[in-house]
């Protein structure tokens, strides 16, 4: 019985995210924070050693992208241009998200070590 | 006396040989001391100031003591308690013979910016005996609120201007503390601003180049390793403000290691941090904090040293180098 139930939720909120997903993709003019942390496809950056891996990314536009900070400093996320939402400051495995909107080059680095930074390139 | 032009161990003012100074202080919880003796910035380290005869220290002028990076906050591997450290460094302020007028804090007070952060540094520094703080920004204090908590903090004893800079007198001696930890640009150093250089333009414009001028600034504001970020991007223009001065010592943090640099009547100088070490420019993949092992970390061998030339007189230089266990 309980099993069942929770396999109807999940179903229930594959549903929701479907739908979000698809409302995101549609609105598409800006990239947006993804607090929910969900998105099919997720597209990691692991920030090590005061560098952003990969330093390229290429997405969809829809699709969530997520940085983690494995180092044990703090880093930030900040687009160049104010193009995205900002993260506060990641300490050491710390997760931030956002996902990719209207089609572009986003150039983005860190605002602690501006030598760190990196490009998202957002398809179709 | 020394001859000019050379840089030489001053064995004649401290009373400490080369022997001593290669017997200082444990790296955590270091300090350097600066003392103004006829116009000369002279340091050194706390270790060595607990061995002086404090009839020495009265006959200086002014003496003050620069810490940095205490980074409370910070729990991995490196340190796993950054606040003991620091109460290290603070017990050794205390200890010394005669007290420093003041403190200079270069930046980097807590890991996260975080109020509670701040609450125990400010706590613990009230068991230092010397009261008086001068504070300039790290960028770790300015994370998530461009400065905020920072300023409200730690500038009121100062007329700080724009996002926290100010300049004071002490003693004969001219005093500047500037934020280089803000507003910074993708790919960039460390940055002044167009801001603040004017003010600092304006504020050296009026003082007689005899005036020995002490300027600090978390991160170095000469070129260390660019590639770590490690140098701020207009530090040459303040430096042209200040090439007209006899005497420019320049104290900076950020890097938890010292390192010095003499250009022309311009001494650059980096301090230890009192919570971890980094590694030497380029030796590691990344700036990020050395792990020593944990018998070795207060004991954690540094180098301190200080170049000071006015005109043509004499060059004091006294290096410390690596540390003993126990002082």
């Amino acid at each position: 019985m309980i099993t069942f139930i929770r396999q109807n939720m999940k179903a229930l909120l594959l549903t929701m995210l479907i739908v979000l997903k698809v409302l995101l993709a549609a609105s598409g003019n800006e990239m947006a924070h993804d607090s929910a942390r969900a998105g099919g496809e997720t597209n990691k950056i692991e920030i090590r050693d005061f560098m952003f891996n990969p330093p390229t990314i290429t997405v969809k536009s829809g699709q969530t992208i997520t940085w983690i900070n494995r180092d044990e400093e703090p880093h930030t996320i900040v687009s160049v241009g104010k193009k995205f939402q900002k993260s506060s400051a990641l300490d050491t495995d710390q997760q931030f998200s956002i996902t990719a909107g209207a089609p572009g080059i986003y150039e983005y680095f860190c605002s602690v070590h501006p030598k760190m930074t990196g490009t998202i390139v957002v398809e179709q | 006396m020394n001859d000019h032009n050379h840089i030489l161990h001053d064995h004649e003012h401290d009373g400490i040989d080369r022997r001593g100074f290669l017997k200082c202080m444990a790296w955590a919880g270091t300090g350097v001391l600066w003392t103004v003796t006829g116009g000369v910035l002279v340091s050194r380290t706390l270790a060595q100031i607990a061995k002086l005869d404090p009839s020495s220290l009265a006959a200086t002028d002014l003496s003050f003591l620069q810490i940095s990076d205490s980074h409370i906050g910070f729990s991995k591997e490196a340190n796993k308690d950054v606040t003991e450290t620091f109460k290290i460094a603070l017990d050794r302020i205390n200890a010394l013979p005669a007290p420093p007028s003041f403190l200079i804090h270069t930046g980097d007070i807590t890991q996260l910016s975080k109020p509670e952060e701040f609450d125990t540094f400010d706590q613990l520094a009230k068991g230092c005996r010397t009261k008086d703080i001068f504070f300039v920004p790290g960028e770790h204090d300015v994370l998530n609120d461009g400065g905020k908590i920072y300023r409200d903090r730690y500038l009121k004893s100062v007329e700080a201007k724009g996002s926290g800079w100010y300049s004071f007198n002490k003693n004969g001696l001219h005093f500047i503390g500037l934020v280089n930890v803000l507003n910074l640009e993708a790919g960039g150093l460390g940055q002044l601003g167009d801001d603040q250089l004017e003010w600092l333009q304006a504020d050296l414009k009026d003082l007689p180049s005899e005036t020995p001028v002490v300027v600090f600034a978390h991160i170095p504001l000469w070129t260390v390793y660019p590639q770590w970020g490690w140098g701020t991007s207009d530090s040459e223009r303040a430096l042209s403000y200040l090439k007209r001065f006899g005497s420019v010592t320049v104290l900076n943090g950020h890097i938890h290691q010292v390192l010095q640099k003499v250009e022309g009547n311009i001494t650059f100088h980096t301090a230890m941090s009192t919570a971890f070490p980094q590694p030497a420019p380029g030796a590691a993949a990344s700036p990020g904090p050395l792990k020593v092992p944990a018998e070795k970390l207060r004991s954690m061998l540094g180098l301190t040293s200080v170049h000071y030339k006015q005109g043509n007189s004499s060059l004091a230089v006294i290096d410390s180098n690596l540390s003993q266990p126990k002082i």
